[in-house]
């Protein structure tokens, strides 16, 4: 037992007495703050029983939970890195201090990660040698009685004609069809039972170690990247089709799953009244798609909560908006650019902005070769009076406003550049007839007219674009089933006790036979004295009491014990009553709850 | 034409569903608090009774019979076993409490044995059981007023979560168990979490965005709500028995708490009774606890990409798990038994309730639904 005296004592196992009777109820490793011994293998040793005690695992759950607090309440680069961003501008110095303890990436952290790595030693340091000793404990046999039944918490007891034999086998066969491990240890018949108890408290403590390397492995092979798609248009997994991707340390592109699909026609509707007016209810994406290089079409769609699953992939809908289709015409007629362009939606009313970039074809009223930038800022639904953001997110009155420039759009200078921004430096503006900055406002099917013949820019209609998330996250099966199996276990282990009873049965002086019944629990239980109630009420019948001759009972010498009476309330005294006794329980705690 | 007036027309039975929700939760409130003038009334009659058990069974002379106890006698508390017609004629088991724990009675409950705070007190748990039903109305009115779950936002959290505490409650009594004494400290906070509900979280009927629409939702969510009332449950039951086993351990140390404490304290069930109720309440959520997180996973995995993202909802939900992992560790390791698992448990439910209120009002994440 610990060295270190506990508040209150050992529920079950306190008694010193019991000795090994009383043992092994659990595999619950002993706590030992004993001085190691000298040498490296010494401390070594100190050192790996310390991790593997109860009272490190607990202090080391205790640290995950606490380190896990600052990730939740300071922004984290992994989720939002714009926020951190902000955060350091605004707090330079915190930012700097936050940045060096890794406090924008806790969960990535080398402490946090030092504090379950430590766990997870631990917790496999824990189980092997549980696993061992509780294979022991269901090779060996259940202990036989202790010295002294009365000490156990719960005991009860009678006098007997029927041989102490017959009482012995009776109570073998009784606790054998009541599915206890019993057998016979001499003078008594030792049974235990519930020991799936301890196998599921071990196959919790194993799931959680599947469950944490099935989510580690999960990290580090991870593949995540975003496309937008425009209604008509299709993907293919590769990862140069991808707008963006990321991925884990361990991810190989050649892991990406084969597919492919298209995107045939994206729906959203909304809320049309009420104080939700404009709240989204339903975003559906019809898609056609083929599992691996060249499978057949099939189509399918992908809502928001549910994700098409092809292989280890899951391909999710995030993101939707609009993308106006438009032609620009040169002064010639020509059409050099014939497109729906997707536009940024800005608010939960998708009001967008964008650029239509015409790069190569054009050539302008002189006959000189030009791009064509064309800033889009785009209301689904335009209401007079509100002419800088849109009033409902759907279709309902569209409008494009249009804001052309000509000249270098630098896209050729070797500087990424995003395909919804516009970069001014190297364009001018066109003017209208008043001489102002030329922009317009565009409803379906208008057009727009460059000045001095420079051509043309139609707005032809509306399609939809949705944005695709594709996820490969192998391991998640894993990762689910050590989370259903450490439930069980945890039921198991929270919901069945581990008890041993004993029946002993001897000769008492008197010739009669002496039989003796207590139970064992790892904590006090009500159920417990209950069960040994139970029990023996059965093997009561099959071993009726005699009346008691002389008052006092004969019992089995037992020397710490006041030879008078058993019981120390006079009410529970055998008496004149024969030995009989009342269907009573004296349950182990006071009147249940 | 005829589908906008349908609409109309649908949007206004909801309107009045609602309407009767909010009258109905307003009503509950008012029994409730009649429920809760009679718990107080039962208490204050109790108070007339001067048992002293705690006290009997702590001094002088409880010890030598204490002593004689460990001597190998058994206490002397018997009850008659449920059922105890039965034919058989069963020996009598006697039951010895753990070496080292004090063998204190538990106390009569709230009326003290007095008649008449007794009966305030079955008053106040009919009043309850009405005010429970009138409630439960209330949250199915507003579920069919917004043709969902009635989970949708945090006054709707607030108002299922309340009727499921009393619940919870209502069911222990139910199965008899020892659970009268929880009755005034339950009302009381139902009244508050229903007085915040009407007044700071009270949104209107509202459908759910699209990210809520999954059956998932059903099952997280009001596997969440139980859990939370139950660990309220459990959390009460932490904090009275901190407060007994101080009371107990005052008198065991030759100390004389004051009047109030004697006079309520020693009503209470024994410490040792309410820290194991406490134990069992918590032990016995804790894996539904686990699989609400689990099934929450399983959810974020099909609306947002990815099982577990370290939102703050979900490292709370986490932390929270940890910390009642903590507690029931606890109880297994020698020397933090008793008061230090009891702050354990303590501070679990804390982080639970920082989950509710503080990471939906405080902290911006992805379960954006508190709608305040
Ligand atoms: C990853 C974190 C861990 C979690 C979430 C966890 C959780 C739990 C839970 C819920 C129980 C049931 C408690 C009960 O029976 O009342 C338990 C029992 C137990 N755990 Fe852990 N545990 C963790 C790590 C560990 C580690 C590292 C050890 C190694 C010392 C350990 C050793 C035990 C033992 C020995 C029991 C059984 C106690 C007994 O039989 O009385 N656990 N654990």
């Amino acid at each position: 037992m610990s060295k270190t005296t506990p508040a209150t004592p050992d529920a079950s196992v306190g008694d010193q007495d019991l000795g090994a009777a009383g043992s092994q109820l659990s595999t619950a490793p002993t706590e030992s703050l004993s001085v190691p011994a000298l040498g490296v293998v010494g401390w070594a040793r100190w050192f790996w029983r310390q991790l593997t005690s109860m009272r490190v695992a607990l202090l080391l759950l205790l640290l995950v939970a606490l380190g896990a607090i600052p990730g939740s309440l300071i922004p984290q680069s992994g989720t939002d890195a714009t926020k951190v961003a902000d955060f350091v501008k605004n707090n330079p110095t915190l930012g700097d201090v936050y940045d060096k303890l890794g406090l924008f990436h806790v969960y990535s952290s080398v402490w946090f990660s030092a504090i379950y790595i430590l766990l997870f030693v631990s917790l496999v340091g824990c189980i092997v040698p549980r696993t061992w000793q509780f294979v022991g404990q269901l090779r060996s046999r259940p202990p036989g009685a202790p010295k002294r039944l009365t000490r156990l918490p719960a005991y009860t007891t009678w006098r007997t004609a029927a041989e102490p034999e017959q009482v012995r086998e009776a109570a073998l066969a009784l606790l054998r069809k009541r599915r206890f491990r019993a057998h016979l240890a001499g003078d008594n018949v030792a049974g235990e039972k519930g020991y799936v108890r301890e196998v599921g408290n071990l196959a919790f403590h194993i799931a959680l170690i599947v469950l944490l390397t099935a989510f580690a492995w999960g990290q580090l092979f991870k593949s995540e990247g975003n496309k937008l798609v425009v209604e008509g248009d299709g993907f293919s997994n590769t990862l140069t089709q991808y707008d963006d991707f990321k991925s884990g340390n361990l991810f190989d592109t050649g892991d990406l799953v084969p597919l492919s699909f298209r995107l045939n026609k994206f729906t959203g509707t909304y809320e049309t009244n009420g104080p939700n007016k404009g709240t989204p209810r339903l975003y559906q994406a019809a898609i056609t798609y083929s599992e691996g290089a060249y499978g057949k079409g099939r189509k399918t769609l992908v809502k928001v909560n549910e994700p098409l699953e092809i292989g280890d992939a899951k391909v999710y809908l995030t993101a939707h908006g609009y993308a106006p289709l438009i032609t620009v015409r040169d002064g010639k007629g020509n059409v050099v650019f014939r497109d729906a362009v997707a536009l940024l939606p800005l608010d939960s009313n998708v009001t967008s902005t964008g650029v239509i970039k015409v790069l190569d074809g054009y050539q302008n009223a002189k006959g000189v070769s030009e791009q064509l930038g064309i800033s889009a800022f785009f209301l689904p639904t335009y209401t007079k009076g509100s002419e800088t953001a849109s009033t409902f997110p759907a279709l309902n009155n569209p409008v494009l406003n249009l804001t052309p420039y000509h000249g270098d759009l630098g896209v050729d200078s070797g500087i990424p550049q995003s395909v919804y921004q516009l970069d001014k430096s190297h364009v001018k503006d066109f003017k209208d007839a008043k001489g102002q900055e030329l922009r317009e406002n565009l409803k379906p099917g208008q057009t727009m007219k460059l000045p001095n013949g420079a051509g043309s820019v139609t707005y032809e209609g509306t399609k939809q674009w949705a944005n695709f998330q594709v996820v490969q996250q192998p391991a998640s099966g894993w990762a689910l089933a050590g989370a259903l199996t450490a439930i069980f276990g945890l039921a198991a282990s929270l919901f069945i006790q581990r008890r041993r009873v004993w029946v002993r049965a001897v000769r008492g002086a008197d010739g009669t036979t002496v039989v003796e019944m207590a139970g064992l629990g790892r904590s006090e239980s009500a159920k417990l004295p209950e069960e040994l109630g139970e029990l023996a009420g059965v093997l009561y019948d099959q071993a009726p009491g005699v009346p008691d001759r002389d008052a006092a009972p004969d019992e089995p010498p037992d020397a710490q014990r006041p030879a008078q009476s058993p019981v120390a309330d006079p009410a529970l005294e055998p008496s004149t009553e024969p030995t009989t006794p009342d269907p009573q329980v004296v349950p182990a705690e006071r009147p249940e709850k | 034409m005829t589908l906008a007036a349908a609409t109309e027309l649908a949007t206004a039975t909801n309107e009045h569903l609602a309407n009767i929700s909010n009258t109905l939760i307003y009503s509950a409130m008012a029994v409730y608090t009649l429920a809760f003038f009679a718990y107080i009334a039962e208490w204050l009659l109790g108070s007339r009774s001067k048992v002293g058990r705690t006290a009997a069974a702590l001094t002088a002379d409880a010890k030598a019979k204490a002593q004689a106890k460990a001597q190998g006698k058994a206490p002397a508390v018997t009850v008659n076993q449920g059922g105890s017609t039965a034919v058989l004629e069963r020996p009598q088991v006697v039951v010895r409490s753990a070496a080292g724990s004090r063998d204190v009675p538990d106390g009569p409950g709230a009326h003290g044995g007095d008649a008449q705070g007794d009966l305030y007190g079955r008053i106040a748990i009919s009043l309850t059981v009405l005010a429970f039903l009138i409630e439960l109305g209330g949250v199915v009115a507003r579920a069919a007023s917004v043709e969902r779950a009635p989970w949708g936002n945090m006054y709707e959290f607030n108002i299922t979560f309340s009727t499921v505490a009393v619940a919870v409650y209502l069911g222990l009594l139910a199965l008899k168990k020892n659970v009268r004494w929880l009755g005034l400290f339950l009302i009381t906070t139902v009244l508050l979490d229903l007085g915040l509900a009407v007044t700071v979280l009270y949104t209107a009927s509202d459908q759910l965005v699209p990210a809520l629409h999954s059956y998932w939702l059903y099952i997280h969510v009001s596997t969440a709500i139980f859990c939370g009332a139950v660990f309220y449950v459990g959390a009460v039951a932490t904090i009275l028995y901190l407060f007994k086993d101080s009371y107990e351990n005052k008198i065991a140390s030759g100390g004389t708490p004051g009047r109030f404490a004697n006079s309520v304290l020693d009503r209470l069930p024994a410490s040792a009774s309410l820290d194991k109720f406490a134990y069992r309440v918590n032990a016995a959520v804790f894996p539904l606890w686990t699989f609400t997180i689990i099934a929450g996973a399983i959810w974020a995995g099909d609306a947002w990409g990815r099982y577990w993202g370290w939102d703050p909802k979900e490292t709370w939900s986490f932390i929270t798990w940890v910390a009642y992992a903590c507690y029931l560790h606890a109880r297994a390791t020698a020397g933090w038994k008793g008061r230090k698992a009891a702050y354990l448990a303590m501070v679990a439910f804390g982080c639970w309730l920082f989950n509710y209120y503080g990471v939906n009002i405080f902290v911006s994440g992805k379960h954006s639904y508190a709608g305040v």
